[in-house]
C-alpha cells in the first residue's frame, strides 16, 4: 500500500493509514540502524538534492545520513539569504539541480510554503524539510514514533507543545500529525506567542504551565529564539524561563512522569534545565535517532511512487 | 463617426432614466435619443438585452509609467481599461519618478492622449508628499493646477498624525480628496496575508484587520478637525465600514472604495499559496466580505475600484513571502460585480452603475456625465447577461496576475464611446 501523495509537504490532510505506513516502516529502518553494517541498497542509483536556504545542521545531517543509508547519491547545498537577493529565483535554482537527472529534492526554507511551490515547478520528489513557520512533517514523525516507542501508542495520550508556537513548524506538524493519530493536544505559551484562532486546529491554549502540566503525558518544548523575541514577545529570559521553563522542581510539583521531548537545539536553563533535558524521562536523544529511521522511512516509501 | 445604438436599455443615474431608448451620435455629441430612432447613414448596433450607462470610471489603477514599463504602460493600461469598459481611469502616483510634480503630470497626459486616440480619460491622483516618503508636502496646487484629482501617497500610507492633518488642511483649499491606503505599518511589519485562522495554519506572517482600523479610526477624528475630504482607498473589514458609517452620520466628508477581490474572496483562496492571492490590503474573512457586501447595499461604500496592480510574470513566480502584493483588475472589475453582487442581489444594474459611474465622479469633483441630446457621448455599452470565462492570455493588460483565471463569470462590457472614439470589444 503505497503512500498517497508523491510529495512531503506537510501532515495537513495527511490520512491516518499513511502516517501509520510511515511509521510502521520507520520500525524496520530503525532495526538496520541497530546493525554493524547500517547501510541498505533500495535507493541505489537514485539522486537525492538536499537545498537548505536556511542555516540547519541536525535535520541536514539527518536528511543526508538517512540518504546514504539507503545507498542513494547525494548533493548538497546550503545557502541563506532571500533568491531574490541572490540574483537567482528558488525556480531557476531548483530547475537547474533538477537539470543534473535529480530524482528528489530535500528543502528547508524560509518561507512558507516554498516546497509548496516548489512542487509546481519541478518534476521530482519534494520532501519539506522545514518551511518557514508552516510545517516540519518529518520533524513531527519523529516525535510521533519516538512517543509511540516510549509510551507505545499515541491515541487519547496528552501531548503538550511549549514556546512560541505562533513562529514554529514543529508545533504545527505536529498538531496535525497527532489529531489525525487520536492524541489530545494542547499548546502553551505566552498570548504573543499563540497565533490567533488556533483552537480551531482542535488544540487547547494554555497561558500558565502549572495549570497543564499535572495532566499532560509529554511535553514537547520548543527553542526560544532568544536574539529575535526577547523584549518584544516576551518581557526577558528571566521572565521566560519563570513562567514556562521546565524544572525538575515544577515536574516533582506537577506528580507525574512526564516524558519530555526537545527538536533542538536546546537553550539550556531558559526553556529547560539539564537536570530535565539529561533526565531518566528525556527522550530527546532517542529523538535524534529516531529521525534518521523516519526519514529513511518517507524517502523509501516515496522513491517507489 | 455617425452611430446609432438601438434597442438597448439606457440607465442613467443623473437624469434617472432607467428604460428603453435609442441614441443617435455623431462627431462624439449626442444628438438624438428617443424610442424607434432610424438615421440614414449611420452604423447601426443592435444593442437588444444590452445596456447603454454613463462611461465608467476606475479610480484606483497603477498605470506604472513611468518607472515600471515591464508591468504596464499607459497605453496597455488604456487599452485595459477600455476592455474592461471604462472611459476614466485613475492612476496612483507611485510611479518613478513619482507623480508629486507637475512634469510628471504632463507626462502621463501627453501618453494618454497618444493611447487609443485618447478614448479613456487619464487623470493623475498626485502625491500627498515629496516622493511619497511622508516627511515633506508635495506642490499640491501646481499638482492641482496640472490635473490632479486627488491626492494619496497609495502604498505608503501617511503614518505621521502631523502630517495628516496639514495634507487634508492644505488640499481642503482646492477641494480635492485625500485617498488614504489606511495601514499602519508597525502592526503589519513583516506581514503577507490577513492575520486569522487561515494565516495560523498556513504559517504565514499577517497582517491583522486593525491596521487599516486604527488608521482609519485616527484619520476620521483629524478630518472632523480639520474639515477637507478623505476617502478611504480598498476598504477590507467590517471594522472599518462601521468607523465609516459613523463619520457619515456626522456628516463628515468621508467616502470609501471596495476592490472586486474583497467582495468575491476570502483568506482561504491563499491556501494555495497562489501569489496572485497577495495584495494589500489581504483578502479578508467570510464575515469582512459579507459585511462590504452589506455596505454596498447600504450605499455606506459608494464606489467600486479595482486597485488593478500589474506585476510581471517572473516577480509574481516566487515564494508568497517574496512576491510583490497586488493583481490586476480592469478587465474583471465588471463581470465579478455583477455576479457577486447582482445575481445575487446586493446591488441592481442602476446601483452597481452608480458605484462605476456616478458616485466617483462626484467624489473626485469631475463633472457628472450627462446623457442627452447635445452633450458629449461618454457611455459604456455592456451585456449584463452575457456569460464568459476569464482567460487571462486575453487579457490587454501587459501583466497576468490575476486569481480569477478560469472563474466564470456574468456580465461583460461590450464597448466604450469618449472623446469622439468608439471601441467595441472583439
Amino acid at each position: 500500500m503505497p503512500l498517497q501523495s508523491r510529495h512531503l509537504l506537510g501532515l495537513d490532510g495527511m490520512p491516518r493509514q499513511d502516517l501509520q505506513l510511515i511509521l510502521d516502516t520507520a520500525v524496520s529502518f530503525r532495526e538496520v540502524l541497530e546493525r554493524p553494517i547500517k547501510k541498505v541498497p533500495p535507493l541505489q542509483g537514485k539522486t537525492i538534492a538536499n537545498m537548505f536556504f536556511e542555516n540547519s545542521t541536525r535535520t541536514r545531517l539527518s536528511f543526508e545520513l538517512a540518504e546514504r543509508r539507503l545507498s542513494a547519491d547525494v548533493l548538497g547545498f546550503q545557502s541563506t539569504g532571500s533568491s531574490v537577493s541572490k540574483g537567482e529565483t528558488l525556480k531557476d535554482t531548483a530547475r537547474n539541480i533538477e537539470a543534473m537527472k535529480v530524482d528528489m529534492v530535500v528543502m528547508r526554507h524560509f518561507a512558507s510554503g516554498a516546497p509548496h511551490y516548489l512542487s509546481t515547478v519541478i518534476e521530482g520528489h519534494v520532501i519539506n524539510a522545514g518551511d518557514g513557520s508552516h510545517e516540519h512533517p518529518t520533524q513531527a514523525l519523529l516525535d510521533m514514533y519516538t512517543i509511540r516507542e516510549k509510551l507505545g501508542r499515541l491515541e487519547d495520550l496528552h501531548v503538550c507543545i511549549v514556546g512560541d508556537i505562533a513562529h514554529s513548524r514543529v508545533a504545527r506538524s505536529n498538531i496535525y500529525g497527532l489529531r489525525t493519530m487520536g492524541a489530545r493536544v494542547s499548546v502553551c505559551g505566552p498570548a504573543t506567542m499563540i497565533p490567533r484562532e488556533i483552537e480551531r486546529m482542535g488544540v487547547e491554549v494554555h497561558h500558565h504551565l502549572d495549570d497543564v502540566l499535572p495532566h499532560v503525558d509529554v511535553l514537547n518544548v520548543l527553542r526560544i529564539q532568544l536574539e529575535r523575541d526577547a523584549g518584544r514577545l516576551f518581557p526577558s529570559i528571566r521572565e521566560y524561563h519563570a513562567m514556562y521553563g521546565i524544572t525538575r522542581a515544577r515536574l516533582e510539583k506537577a506528580g507525574r512522569a512526564v516524558t519530555i521531548m526537545h527538536p533542538g537545539p536546546i537553550n539550556r536553563d531558559v526553556e529547560l534545565s539539564s537536570d530535565v533535558a539529561d533526565g531518566e524521562h528525556s527522550v530527546i536523544l532517542q529523538q535524534v535517532l529516531n529521525g534518521v529511521a523516519v526519514r529513511m522511512a518517507v524517502l523509501y516509501l516515496l522513491s517507489s511512487k | 463617426m455617425q452611430v446609432l445604438l438601438k434597442g438597448a436599455t439606457l440607465i442613467d443615474p443623473v437624469s434617472g432614466h432607467d428604460g428603453a431608448m435609442d441614441l443617435h451620435i455623431a462627431d462624439g455629441v449626442i444628438q438624438q435619443l428617443g424610442p424607434n430612432l432610424s438615421v440614414s447613414r449611420a452604423q447601426v448596433f443592435d444593442l437588444r438585452g444590452k445596456v447603454v450607462a454613463p462611461g465608467f470610471i476606475d479610480m484606483h489603477v497603477h498605470l506604472r509609467e513611468p518607472g515600471f514599463e515591464h508591468k504596464e504602460t499607459i497605453r496597455t493600461g488604456v487599452e485595459a481599461a477600455a476592455a474592461g469598459g471604462f472611459t476614466a481611469v485613475c492612476c496612483m502616483p507611485n510611479t518613478n519618478p513619482a507623480i508629486d510634480d507637475e512634469s510628471v503630470i504632463r507626462f502621463i497626459q501627453s501618453k494618454a492622449g497618444i493611447a487609443l486616440n485618447g478614448l479613456v480619460d487619464v487623470y493623475p491622483v498626485g502625491a500627498v508628499t515629496v516622493g511619497r516618503k511622508g516627511e515633506q508636502l508635495a506642490p499640491l496646487a501646481e499638482l492641482a493646477a496640472a490635473g490632479a484629482v486627488a491626492f494619496s501617497d497609495d502604498g505608503e500610507p501617511v503614518q505621521s498624525a502631523e502630517m495628516v492633518r496639514r495634507a487634508l488642511e492644505y488640499s481642503g483649499m482646492f477641494g480635492r480628496p485625500l485617498i488614504q491606503h489606511a495601514q499602519d505599518l508597525p502592526l503589519t511589519k513583516g506581514g503577507v496575508m490577513h492575520e486569522g485562522f487561515t494565516a495560523t495554519e498556513l504559517g504565514l506572517p499577517g497582517m491583522p484587520g486593525i491596521a487599516e482600523e486604527v488608521m482609519v479610526a485616527r484619520d476620521v477624528r483629524i478630518v472632523e478637525f480639520t474639515g477637507g475630504r478623505y476617502h478611504v482607498a480598498h476598504i477590507s473589514t467590517a471594522g472599518t465600514l462601521e468607523l465609516v458609517r459613523a463619520a457619515k452620520a456626522r456628516h463628515l466628508h468621508v467616502s470609501c472604495e471596495v476592490s472586486p477581490h474583497h467582495f468575491t474572496l476570502t483568506d482561504e483562496a491563499v491556501r494555495t499559496y497562489d501569489t496572485n492571492t497577495k495584495m494589500n490590503p489581504p483578502l479578508r474573512t467570510r464575515d469582512d466580505v459579507e459585511a462590504l457586501k452589506e455596505g454596498l447595499r447600504d450605499g455606506s461604500i459608494e464606489v467600486i475600484a479595482t486597485d488593478h496592480a500589474p506585476h510581471s510574470f517572473d516577480e509574481k513566480q516566487v515564494e508568497f513571502s517574496s512576491a510583490p502584493f497586488g493583481i490586476v483588475g480592469l478587465e474583471t472589475a465588471f463581470g465579478l460585480a455583477v455576479t457577486e453582487l447582482v445575481r445575487k442581489n446586493v446591488l441592481s444594474l442602476y446601483q452597481l452603475i452608480q458605484k462605476f459611474s456616478t458616485n466617483p465622479r462626484a467624489i473626485l469633483g469631475l463633472p457628472a456625465i450627462r446623457v442627452s441630446e447635445g452633450e458629449k457621448a461618454n457611455l459604456t455599452m455592456f451585456d449584463p447577461a452575457a456569460e464568459w470565462v476569464v482567460d487571462p492570455s486575453e487579457f490587454k493588460t501587459m501583466s497576468k496576475n490575476t486569481p480569477f483565471g478560469g472563474y466564470k463569470l456574468t456580465g461583460r462590457a461590450l464597448g466604450v464611446i469618449n472623446n469622439g472614439q468608439i471601441l467595441w470589444t472583439e
